[in-house]
């Protein structure tokens, strides 16, 4: 029910709507929740509302995180 | 996909199995429950729990906006899409749940109700412009994640004069059902360890809510994403706390999340729906300032003034284990009409409805893994 998808911005409708890109689906969002959303962002998508702005820089360093965690071989 | 694919990788995810296995404590066992169904989807689906040590036991919470949802308010919305005056605008999840009498509101369309399935609240809008003779109620349900949706198509809905629309208001809160579960669970002979916190609830009210959790229960929070990856780094995170005998709120879903949210969404919710005194979720029985109502602002938008709903408590199907199944109590194997009567084809029970339910994901997933488990213990024997 809570399942929201990563999407990104293609083109600013007016009037709080946004035109995204989900995995090669193409929709029209409302971007009312979330502001100064640009073209180019990636947003948190759910029930046809962006809700958080994804933050590039921290899902990054998620993903060193993790390659570290699974690089390490025993505990330090 | 962007953001998808990335926190997919299988060999990443051998390895930091292998991490979780390195770390946890031999001696002692670890029960965490992933609050939100949409967490028990991708335990289910992705095997996590095949990939962690066997002194990890995952427990799957109510997290389930369709599961925890009465039968009485079902009846209720089959009652008022019966009214020729209304269409229903629903998310598809509802249509198929179980209401009295083998009744649902999949049935009542092929009945002749008018029913219609949408993807967002401004479809439901959309309706009740184009179609002004239409009495058009939105059934609204869902955890914070979905509530702002519904309070920007309500605000919406005044700016532009729709008297032809209303909601049905079952918006539910997460931090309120979480404190049930653990008030609920401090006479279990096993209690919880740990909790993975859900995700899309917390980009909109923020990490701070579930903070009661690791001061009042002294039982740590790890606020997790929906990839597999994300989960089994959530466990990794739960694992340390408790061998360092720390209890705090983490957020491993730092891309999304921060510890307030968005105010922006918050402030929508505030200014249209106010904490009703009490509200009834399967499962959990009634629950105090669990959910939500339309403030008088906006009563005239409320489905339930408009149409004068009064709910009645109806009985679960009582062969149905749902209730302790979300409460954490019980194993959907521990149904006996699990897999027999009750299929997602044929569901008797919410949990078996959505997908996010416990006994749906098991039957989709687990339970093959249950066989080849059996198969290769009895090779071994």
């Amino acid at each position: 029910m809570c399942l929201a998808i990563p999407a990104q911005v293609m083109e600013l409708l007016g009037d709080g709507m946004a035109r995204i890109d989900m995995g090669g689906v193409s929709k029209a969002i409302s971007v009312a929740l979330v502001d100064d959303v640009a073209v180019g962002d990636f947003v948190v998508v759910h029930v046809g509302y962006a809700l958080s702005r994804i933050d590039a820089d921290e899902a990054e360093r998620t993903l060193a995180l993790l390659r570290e965690a699974a690089a390490m071989e025993t505990p330090s | 996909m962007k953001y998808v694919d990335e926190y997919r990788d299988p060999e990443l995810a051998k390895g930091v199995a292998a991490r979780i296995a390195a770390e946890v404590d031999s001696g002692s066992s670890y029960r965490f429950m992933e609050f939100c169904g949409g967490h028990t989807h991708a335990i289910s689906r992705y095997g996590v729990e095949d990939m962690l040590p066997k002194n990890v036991a995952m427990i799957h919470g109510p997290g389930c906006p369709v599961c925890v949802l009465p039968v009485g308010r079902i009846d209720d919305a089959i009652r008022l899409a019966s009214d020729p005056r209304v269409t229903l605008c629903t998310y598809a999840d509802l249509m198929r749940v179980p209401a009295s009498r083998g009744a649902s509101l999949l049935k009542a369309r092929a009945a002749g109700a008018d029913i219609r399935m949408v993807y967002s609240t401004l479809d439901a809008l959309r309706i009740a412009e184009a179609e002004p003779a239409r009495e058009v109620v939105f059934l609204a349900i869902g955890f914070e994640t979905t509530t702002p949706p519904t309070a920007l198509a309500i605000k919406q809905a005044k700016a532009k004069a729709l008297r032809n629309f209303s909601v049905f208001c079952n918006h539910v809160l997460t931090p309120i059902a979480m404190r049930a579960i653990l008030a609920g669970e401090e006479d279990e002979a096993t209690p919880l360890d740990g909790l993975v916190g859900p995700a899309h609830v917390s980009t909109v009210i923020g990490a701070r809510p579930y903070e009661f959790v690791a001061n009042e229960y002294g039982k740590p929070v790890v606020i997790s994403g929906f990839e597999p990856l994300d989960v089994m780094q959530s466990i990794l995170m739960l694992v340390r706390q408790i061998n360092e005998g720390r209890c705090a709120v983490e957020n491993q879903y730092v891309r999304a999340v921060t510890r307030d949210g968005n105010a922006r969404a918050q402030r929508e919710m505030d200014e249209v729906f106010e904490l009703q005194e009490s509200f009834e979720w399967r499962g959990l029985g009634m629950v105090p300032h669990s959910a939500l109502r339309l403030v008088e602002a906006f009563a005239e938008f409320d489905a339930e003034k408009r149409f004068g709903i009064h709910t009645v408590a109806a009985a679960d199907n009582p062969a149905c284990e749902c209730g302790a199944i979300l409460r954490g109590a019980k194993k959907p194997t521990d149904c006996r009409l699990f897999g027999s009567l009750c299929t997602p084809e044929t569901p008797m029970g919410s949990c078996m409805v959505s997908s996010e339910g416990s006994c749906a994901a098991h039957y989709a997933y687990g339970r093959f893994r249950d066989r080849s488990r059996a198969r290769m213990e009895r090779a071994a024997s």
